[in-house]
């Protein structure tokens, strides 16, 4: 029987969304293929939320893993596989999965499909992941042996994980002699926000669509004539035209606004995921294959310049009418 | 300081894509194709390091001979001189192999840094930065949005989720793979455009590099690309643009009840 070993990142002790959506995924995966379902964590002990289907859960204690270093989570997880010899290990394309699971990949040279939204199944399995921002999808497959995939987030659900109680064993690594290069500080946030978008009702978006800083005067007004806050994706920020409390995304801020309206923005899945569960969605954007349309309720597809300062005008006469 | 960065030529993010026949890639002979954003950020930090404390930026691509752009642009902005990496064997490479590659041609430069984007905005793996750290054995940070430089040593501001950030510090040589947004990148300058013409452009072959071509067998094959299937339902607002507006405006205040 195969093995599937899900790598569950845990975050102060609690374990982290995006990867018990991998776990939901390793859970289908299981299934599809006849194979073992083996959760491992990095800690002495295991999450008491951790009461979901697999075979097992495998707590790996080590000093050295108390505080996340890619040098100490890459020797750690190669011990784990050389003592298991998996398939599959899958994890959530979180931040850290991003920093440690090429390195781990490199150091066992076997190959890391990463950022994958779904796999099908088949005579071997074939994973699915977003090219070119999300405007198109690929299919790969690996050869023989272990392969590495991370899981976009969103990829599969955490609330349909079917629940279970796991046994729990425990495994040794030696890390002794691993050199740990890079020293990390505490987390912070630079200067508290002035704007909290997560509480704004109503959100206008600007992307690098409106092409110039001058420009956002435009949907300034818009925003003003709506009651509504300004918002941007990256770039926008990047180029210093906007604060950076302003940036909706994954590096930014996640809204629930009951409207969301993006002008200008394509719509990739860093963005999508700090406002996809926005009440309703609408997209000004030129491209009709932008990605931002996938999860939009209303779209239009035309130049923002044709439409924002229409638009603002028939908001104005909408309201005081 | 010696500081290399890589630089990988993508098509622009305002490319209409079009899907080969054999859904293979892209076809290519209509796209516009520039540096990829993150490396342009990266370039930008080596050159302001080295305007700060001196040395040597050295820019690298790997790609077929329509990349030689993006290095005759780096150098146009300042880098002192670029490694060409070209080769009909390199074209299937994966990110394992790629990153064997670079390591290949890079351990025998000694660099003090090398700087890569956080991930390519056309295959977005977001592996060829730490795997060439591994094969090299050096330490490496992801998501940089700020350098400075310390006795022997490097502090990093690294991005984490959600607006956290924090502090890191790592020995030299080392190499960083850069989050967008850390700097303002520059144009190149007409005098930067003349100079580049005498800058020192060195193309390597796989054979130059002596890598086998055993070790850099991909391990994951591109099936096919396609154009995904919508899943969500979209009310597409069609028409004038005074028709458009005023479908929104009622949608918005009767359907969505919004306004
Ligand atoms: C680790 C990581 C974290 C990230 N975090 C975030 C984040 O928190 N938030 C975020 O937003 N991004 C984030 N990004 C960046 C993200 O991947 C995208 O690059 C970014 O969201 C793109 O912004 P955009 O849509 O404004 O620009 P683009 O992708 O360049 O899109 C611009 C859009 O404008 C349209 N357009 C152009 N001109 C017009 C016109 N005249 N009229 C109408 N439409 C027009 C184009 O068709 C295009 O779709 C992150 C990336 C990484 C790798
Ligand atoms: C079977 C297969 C077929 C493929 N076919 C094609 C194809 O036909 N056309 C195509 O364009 N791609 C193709 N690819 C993708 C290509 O091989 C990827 O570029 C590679 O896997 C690295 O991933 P990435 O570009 O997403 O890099 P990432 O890991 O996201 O890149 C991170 C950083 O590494 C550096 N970097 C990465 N690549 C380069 C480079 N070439 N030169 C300089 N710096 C670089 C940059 O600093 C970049 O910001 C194919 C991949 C496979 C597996």
């Amino acid at each position: 029987m195969g093995k599937i070993l899900a790598f569950i990142q845990l975050d102060d002790g609690q374990p982290n969304r995006n990867a018990l959506e991998a776990l939901q995924g390793g859970q289908q995966l299981a299934a599809d293929m006849g194979h073992q379902l083996i959760g491992v964590v990095f800690s002495a002990s295991s999450p008491q939320q951790l009461q979901f289907k697999m075979d097992e859960i495998i707590t790996v204690a080590a000093p050295e893993l108390e505080h996340y270093s890619a040098d100490t989570y890459v020797a750690a997880m190669a011990q784990i596989i050389a003592a298991e010899q998996p398939d599959l290990l899958i994890a959530g394309h979180t931040y850290q999965a991003r920093d440690w699971l090429p390195r781990l990949a490199a150091q066992i040279s076997r190959p890391l499909i990463s950022d994958c939204i779904g796999f099908q199944k088949g005579a071997q399995i074939t994973w699915v992941r977003q090219v070119f921002q999300g405007k198109v999808h690929a299919d790969v497959t690996t050869g023989e042996g272990l392969a590495i995939v991370s899981f976009q987030a969103g990829a599969f659900r955490h609330d349909r994980l079917e629940s279970g109680s796991p046994a729990i064993r425990s495994q040794e690594v030696d890390l002794s002699a691993v050199e740990v290069q890079v020293r990390a500080g505490e987390p912070f946030q630079d200067t508290k926000a002035a704007v909290d978008l997560s509480r704004a009702e109503r959100i206008v978006a600007v992307g690098r669509g409106i092409g110039d800083e001058e420009k956002l005067a435009l949907v300034r007004e818009l925003a003003e004539a709506l009651g509504a806050e300004l918002g941007s994706s990256r770039p926008v920020v990047d180029y210093g035209w906007l604060s950076h409390d302003r940036q909706v995304g994954s590096s930014g801020q996640t809204v629930a606004a009951k409207l969301y309206l993006a002008v200008g923005i394509s719509g990739a899945i860093q963005h999508q995921v700090g406002m996809k569960n926005c009440g309703c969605i609408v997209a000004i954007n030129k491209d009709a294959n932008a990605p931002i349309f996938e999860i939009a309720d209303y779209g239009i597809v035309a130049d923002l310049f044709e439409i924002v300062p229409r638009l603002t005008a028939a908001i104005k006469e909408h309201r005081s009418a | 300081m010696k500081i290399c960065v890589l630089i990988k030529q993508v098509p622009d993010a305002g490319s209409v894509l079009r899907i080969r026949d054999d859904e293979s890639w892209v076809e290519e002979d209509k796209l516009v194709f520039t540096a990829n954003e993150s490396d342009s950020y990266a370039l930008e930090e080596a050159l302001l390091l080295k305007e700060a404390h001196g040395g040597e930026v050295i820019a690298c691509t790997l790609g077929p001979e329509r990349s030689r752009q993006v290095l005759k642009d780096a150098l146009s902005k300042g880098a002192d001189r670029a490694i060409f990496l070209h080769d009909e064997s390199f074209n299937n490479l994966d990110c394992n192999g790629l990153a064997k590659v670079f390591a290949k041609v890079l351990e025998k430069e000694h660099c003090d840094l090398i700087l890569c984007g956080l991930q390519a905005d056309d295959t977005g793996e977001a592996a060829v930065g730490p795997m060439l750290a591994q094969e090299l054995h050096l330490p490496h940070v992801t998501m940089v949005v700020q350098t400075e430089l310390l006795d022997g040593g490097l502090k990093v501001k690294q991005e984490l989720e959600g607006g956290w950030f924090r502090q890191v510090e790592t020995s030299l040589p080392a190499l960083l793979t850069i989050q967008s947004g850390i700097n303002k990148p520059r144009y190149a300058s007409l005098r930067g455009i003349m100079a580049m013409k005498k800058k020192e452009l060195r193309e390597l072959s796989a054979t130059d590099l002596g890598v086998p071509a055993t070790e850099l067998a991909p391990m994951q094959t591109l099936q096919r690309i396609y154009v995904p299937v919508k899943t969500k339902e979209t009310v597409y607002l069609e028409g004038a643009p005074e028709e458009v507006v005023a479908q929104l405006v009622d949608k918005l205040a009767n359907e969505a009840k919004v306004l």
